[in-house]
């Protein structure tokens, strides 16, 4: 197959090539089990930790692999995503856990949290959503009130992919509730901490593999040095912790589409109808062409995205919102089309496509919804011709 | 301790073609891989380097490009490689190899307390090298090993059969060729990868490991392959249909007359 020479760096392509080998070799042979039991892949992460991928994107000094680009971590979550994205999810949803640790923690916290973090000897998951503060993240009820040197964390963690299996959270709540989105504030809690309980396991549409789950805080009693940063930064590390794991998102769009193209060329080759393989009809051939180009054209953006991030950081919510919104779209569309390419073969749980469509799903949802990077695009947009 | 591996590296058999006029293998254009069973038996031996702090050499004896093979193993976190290359060692047979592969080990500046094998290679299927090696080095053999330990002085393991296994113990050095089922090889880390692309290779040429040229390569070797061939594809057979058994017996019978089988 030719792929677009994209101008990769040494340890780019090796990522790519290890991730896409470790893909076809531990993850397709057990994806359809882990989804139909609805299985955690503990023992698939555990293996990407001993390969150094669960650290690529924690600095060396903390003991992780350093990556140069954040397009190295993009990478890793796209090959895994062609596969399974219930199992590219759950490895992808420790950066979400971990970043706001990498972005505002001190020396002190990054030095006792992320090394275990590195190497896949934990886990890690972010809280944000609530019932009632899910595209409105400013609604957030969980309070932490400050007595003597702790925190008291009470309120409910609803719908926290790697919820239950981590064993590091970062966590947001209001700890000054009339200052608004100014007056949230993120922490670090640990597993066992008590007064900290775990819902339910949700029984989900798609990405089965992975655990989502409400996290439940009692009177939660957290060490006042689990604060990251300092009181009323939490809203902003939510936002940067979004501006760099979104294109993630759209990485696993980008995967999961290529894996359903993948799929639908191959058994448009070989699948005979009417004396001929159905790919000689031209209709449902230029349906395999523009697949495709969707496929591309989200692909070259993601990059793009990554590439941008390296050099502007803090001028990239606007490209972030752009390449999640397109890519997880392209990535429904693509992954429907294959359904339609397959037919009947294709509704089946023999064949996997329906899975890939039944995972597509939540990517337009999470993360932000599309029509919520519609608004980032949106307000942008208008704000910088106001300012022209 | 110090454990070497030997290892072959051979084509992907899941995408092999012979030439049907020459009855050869068509090389081009066929990936090369670290024979399976061989991946096992490195896998082995980083386990016991885990658990008992072993240095583990990798040796392997083949053309330049069997480089690539010892490096996948430098990634996996072997830590050291010798490539046994030369012009000499070309048209090697088994025979030829065990003894090539013997003069690479002796010449090993640490002697090797375990020296590990596949059962067998998927290309030639011999399973005839790591015995041949043994017999070289004069060391006992265990071969189709599923489970090894070592302490001290002592590797208890198990030898399977086709209805059971045996518990054996040997004293160190000693050879053993593992199955498959002994472990599952572990995929290589980023930095093993990074590290290998750029580790230096060590070679060995026949005049240095001080293999004699008459028991070396095509020369040295006394197997003479007089002919290789894809056996003839079975053709169909004759169905006899629609008729009652008896009737279908005596044709049968009355086949087989004809053709003097029975």
């Amino acid at each position: 197959m030719f792929e677009m020479d994209y101008g990769f760096s040494e340890s780019q392509i090796e990522i790519r090539d290890m991730v896409r080998e470790f893909a076809q070799e531990r993850v397709k042979p057990v994806r359809a089990e882990l989804d139909e039991n609805e299985e955690f892949p503990r023992e698939i992460l555990t293996e990407l930790g001993k390969m150094d991928l669960m650290g690529l994107y924690i600095p060396e000094e903390y003991g992780g692999f350093g990556c140069e680009s954040s397009l190295d971590f993009i990478l890793a979550i796209e090959e895994l995503s062609r596969v399974c994205i219930g199992v590219s999810v759950s490895y992808a949803a420790n950066a979400l856990g971990a970043d706001p640790i990498i972005i505002g923690a001190s020396d002190e916290q990054k030095k006792k949290y992320l090394p275990s973090l590195a190497s896949g000897e934990k886990l890690a998951a972010f809280a944000l959503t609530e019932p009632n503060a899910g595209s409105d993240a400013g609604g957030i009820a969980t309070t932490a009130r400050k007595v003597g040197d702790k925190y008291i964390l009470n309120g409910t963690k609803q719908w926290i992919t790697n919820g239950g299996e981590a064993d590091v959270y970062t966590v947001l709540a209001v700890t000054n509730k009339a200052k608004g989105p100014r007056g949230v504030s993120c922490f670090i809690v640990e597993k066992d901490t008590p007064g900290f309980h775990f819902g339910k396991k949700e029984k989900k549409l798609g990405i089965r593999a992975s655990a989502t789950r409400e996290l439940i805080f009692e009177d939660c009693e957290v060490p006042a040095e689990n604060l990251i940063g300092r009181e009323g930064i939490g809203f902003m590390l939510a936002m940067k912790t979004f501006d760099v794991s979104r294109p993630g998102i759209a990485a696993q769009g980008v995967g999961l589409a290529q894996g359903a193209l993948d799929e639908a060329v191959q058994y448009a080759r070989t699948r005979v109808q009417f004396g001929k393989p159905i790919a000689a009809n031209q209709g449902l051939r230029w349906m395999l062409a523009d697949m495709a180009v969707k496929v591309e054209t989200a692909r070259a953006m993601v990059y793009a995205t990554a590439r941008h991030a390296d050099k502007h950081m803090k001028n990239m919510s606007k490209f972030s919102a752009m390449c999640k919104l397109y890519a997880t779209d392209v990535s429904m569309s693509v992954t429907t089309d294959a359904v339609q390419v397959l037919g009947g073969y294709g509704f089946m749980r023999e064949y996997p496509v329906e899975k890939m469509m039944r995972d597509a799903k939540i990517l337009q949802i999470y993360e932000g919804t599309n029509q919520i990077q519609r608004e980032v695009i949106s307000h942008a947009l208008v704000k910088e011709y106001a300012s022209l | 301790m110090h454990i070497v591996v030997c290892i072959k590296q051979v084509p992907d058999t899941s995408d092999v073609k012979i030439n049907p006029e020459t009855n050869t293998l068509i090389r081009e254009g066929v990936v090369s891989i670290i024979n399976p069973f061989d991946e096992n038996a490195v896998e082995a031996a980083l386990v016991l380097k885990e658990k008992l702090g072993a240095k583990v050499t990798v040796m392997t004896m083949g053309p330049p490009q069997a480089e690539s093979a010892l490096r996948e193993t430098i990634a996996l976190g072997v830590d050291d490689v010798v490539l046994l290359s030369d012009r000499a060692f070309a048209g090697s047979d088994t025979w030829a190899t065990s003894y090539a592969l013997g003069k690479g080990i002796a010449h090993l500046e640490e002697r090797p307390d375990l020296i590990l094998f596949g059962k067998q290679a998927i290309d030639g299927d011999t399973a005839q090298v790591g015995p041949g090696v043994a017999e070289f080095l004069n060391l006992p053999i265990i071969t189709y090993v599923r489970k090894v330990e070592v302490e001290g002085q002592l590797a208890k393991v198990e030898r399977v059969f086709e209805d059971g296994y045996e518990r054996m113990e040997a004293e160190l050095p000693l050879v053993l060729t593992v199955l498959k089922e002994m472990n599952v090889p572990r995929m290589a880390s980023l930095r093993g990868r990074m590290k290998a692309k750029k580790a230096e290779i060590k070679k060995w040429t026949a005049a240095e490991i001080g293999a004699d040229p008459e028991n070396t390569g095509l020369a040295g070797s006394p197997t003479k392959v007089v002919k290789i061939f894809s056996p003839p594809k079975k053709v169909g057979g004759i169905k006899i249909e629609g008729t009652a058994a008896l009737d279908a017996a005596r044709t049968v019978v009355g086949k087989l007359k004809e053709q003097k089988v029975i």
